[in-house]
């Protein structure tokens, strides 16, 4: 019988091309790894091609690259293709550039008014495009999310999205893997937001750096695949290159009928298939680390990076509890964020709330908020801003009922795309304003400058919009 | 511009904070552009400029902005540079703007990866180093430090030097000043016999 394996080791198996070079003669030269899918989109992209047009080179695979607009598309239903060239005539620019691309390539793309765009992690697994087994990169850190489906997906940088239009192929080491187990079972009130952020509080936004993550144990398991995307998404806040969730039934079937998963015959193939990849009995990892996933609480964001968590009812660490020479960015961050060291957060007083972002922005993170707010309304004052990940989000949330919900509650219904995760479309805060949100990134000035953001959950996030202030959700919904 | 880079001597920009995210070294509005120009202006530029607008008052007191600082073409940075967004904006905001190398004790990875490709050199060292660099820079703002790739060393500031640690092929790219890409291309054999015994379930044209 052969070595036990990894899931990690299998899907980079099956990839190598060319393996890293050991060999005294290649030594440190990377492995070429194959590339089952790669997402595009109007940020990362349009030098990636203008390299490519500079050397005359087609796109290799158009079949197996799939394109969409979302980070500088405006969320705001009344600006159409017409009004944005005129208020962001360079994201409009960048937005004709992409679809020029696209159409010059053959490579298929969600333009706005397509039903089928949304942000280009949320859209994989919807479609069934990203699929157990597979390979998959993006010009986008957050790449990591489609890991939710047992595929190795990681972010690349826009050379690295040339190589792939013309390669099909990546340079790369090998990383490390690194288990995160979380044991036990969630209290009522703590979702996969919360494991996540208390998993990069444990081990700091570097802690992951040069690994894969696979995330396993009760917890991770009793999650559904939204939440495994939400816990997937988060992996390279913690520093790790990619983040695995091995598939199960679970996975599967989410998968099965989505419009690129495979059918008939060819599902059965691919269950077999999928089937032989979990991380084998005896298998090791470079690093552990275990979490008791009962103990957990709802987590929220104080400082200026997702590391920088503590459990809602908690405290702002004192300057005692970081280390001497960490002390000088703590407070950096505390300044920035107006807070000081031992306040307590809930209570605290807010301006704006964000549900959305390839983090939290799916059909189930929508229902969790609404579940909060129906028949409530939000804070004289505050503004609540929800945007479907995607434009079928957003049709079955308008089916079903959620956005009327949201709409009776006072808060603004969007529509789908990166929105104010990371204001570059129109939606951001104003300098000072603090925000719950439930994106993924609370660097200094990411949502807005001077805007300060508090990350969370849906749920945390929904009860704060009820309160205007941060609301710990167990005192909303008892 | 040739990404050729052996032996280059130099100040030293001091900006001790950890974990300098991509979004503070460009921040996202910089990302509308379609070529690789015009981010210098861009880099830091919410720790640089009032209300962080270039067309705005400078910020005194950043390191970018003092003038026995103006002239660094080495970044000296905290713990974990470049975490964050997978922008390969940043480092065309840090080599548009003059910058050859960054010292810290950690990188990103993904940062690491773009630098590299771009003729950025990350240069990792030991805490004990960089606390030593951030000193001498104290003491002395014109304190130069030699980056040799070909032997990586560094040379320190008291005198000796230290080994550091680079990824052996963007090394030998860097030396050559060849590109990634050409190697990658020259795989196409290999390419496709890959894709001969491993066809795809996949078709995105398909939905």
């Amino acid at each position: 019988m052969s070595r036990p394996q990894t899931l990690f080791e299998k899907i980079w198996r099956r990839h190598v091309v060319a393996p890293e070079g050991v060999a005294a003669e290649a030594e440190g030269l990377p492995a070429t790894l194959y590339v089952d899918l790669h997402l595009v989109h109007e940020v990362t992209s349009p030098q990636a091609f203008t390299a490519l047009a500079e050397r005359g080179l087609p796109v290799r695979r158009p079949d197996l690259t799939l394109a969409t607009m979302d980070h500088s598309t405006p969320t705001d239903p009344s600006i159409d293709t017409a009004r944005l060239r005129v208020i962001d005539p360079e994201g409009s620019a960048q937005l004709d550039h992409l679809q020029a691309n696209c159409e010059r390539h053959g490579i298929p793309l969600y333009a706005m008014g397509d039903e089928r765009r949304g942000i280009v992690h949320v859209i994989g697994p919807e479609l069934g495009a990203t699929q157990p087994g597979m390979t998959v990169v993006c010009g986008d850190s957050h790449t990591s999310t489609h890991g939710a489906v047992g595929a190795l997906a990681f972010g690349i940088g826009t050379s690295e999205v040339g190589h792939v239009l013309a390669t099909q192929c990546l340079l790369q080491h090998r990383p490390k893997t690194y288990e995160i187990r979380v044991d036990g079972r969630l209290q009522e009130g703590v979702v996969a937001k919360d494991i996540i952020l208390a998993v990069i509080a444990r081990l700091g936004i570097g802690g992951g750096t040069g690994h894969v993550f696979e995330y396993t144990g009760e917890a991770i398991r009793a999650l559904d695949m939204e939440g495994r995307m939400t816990v997937c998404n988060m992996s390279i806040e913690g520093g790790a290159r990619a983040g695995l969730i091995a598939p199960d039934e679970v996975t599967f079937s989410y998968l099965e009928g989505r419009a690129m998963a495979p059918a008939g015959d060819a599902w059965e193939t691919a269950l077999d298939d999928w089937r032989s990849l979990p991380t084998d009995e005896g298998a090791s990892y470079d690093k552990t680390t275990t979490l008791d996933g009962s103990a957990l609480e709802p987590m929220v964001t104080y400082g200026t990076n997702p590391g920088m968590a503590i459990p809602i009812a908690g405290a702002v660490p004192e300057d005692d509890a970081i280390e001497p020479e960490k002390r000088a960015s703590f407070r950096k961050a505390l300044d920035y964020m107006a807070l000081e060291p031992g306040q307590q957060l809930q209570g605290k007083p807010i301006d704006v709330v964000f549900v959305g972002s390839c983090t939290n922005s799916r059909y189930s993170d929508l229902v969790a908020a609404a579940n909060v707010l129906r028949g409530r309304k939000v804070a004289d004052g505050l503004r609540v801003l929800i945007v479907p990940g995607s434009d079928a989000v957003k049709r079955q949330a308008e089916r079903d009922g959620l956005a009327q919900v949201f709409v009776d509650a006072g808060a603004e219904w969007r529509e789908a795309g990166c929105s104010m995760c990371l204001a570059m479309n129109g939606d951001q805060l104003a300098p000072g304003q603090y925000a719950v949100s439930t994106s993924n990134r609370n660097f200094e000035g990411r949502q807005g400058a001077g805007g300060r953001t508090f990350l969370a959950s849906p749920l945390t996030a929904a009860a704060s919009a009820i309160t205007g202030r941060v609301t710990d959700v167990r005192e909303v919904l008892s | 511009m040739s990404n050729s880079f052996t032996r280059f001597t130099g100040t030293m920009a001091p900006l001790p904070i950890q974990n300098i995210d991509t979004d503070q070294i460009i921040p996202a509005s910089y990302l509308k552009v379609t070529d690789r120009s015009g981010l210098a202006s861009g880099l830091f530029s919410r720790w640089r400029y009032r209300d962080g607008d270039p067309e705005g008052q400078p910020i005194a007191d950043f390191v970018l902005n003092r003038a026995e600082h103006g002239e660094a073409r080495i970044l000296l940075a905290g713990d974990n540079f470049g975490c964050g967004s997978s922008r390969e904006h940043a480092p065309w905001a840090l080599v548009g703007y003059g910058f050859r190398a960054v010292i810290s004790t950690s990188f990103a990875d993904i940062f690491r990866s773009n630098a590299l490709k771009n003729g950025l050199l990350v240069v990792p060292v030991t805490e004990e180093i960089s606390a030593a660099l951030f000193d001498a820079v104290a003491a002395d703002p014109a304190t130069e430090v030699t980056i040799d790739l070909e032997a990586q060393t560094l040379s320190l500031p008291g005198g000796g030097e230290t080994n550091f640690e680079v990824d052996p092929f963007a090394r030998r790219c860097l030396l050559d000043g060849t590109d990634q890409f050409g190697y990658l291309l020259n795989q196409a054999a290999a390419i496709q016999t890959f894709e001969a015994a491993n066809p795809s379930r996949l078709d995105t044209r398909s939905a």
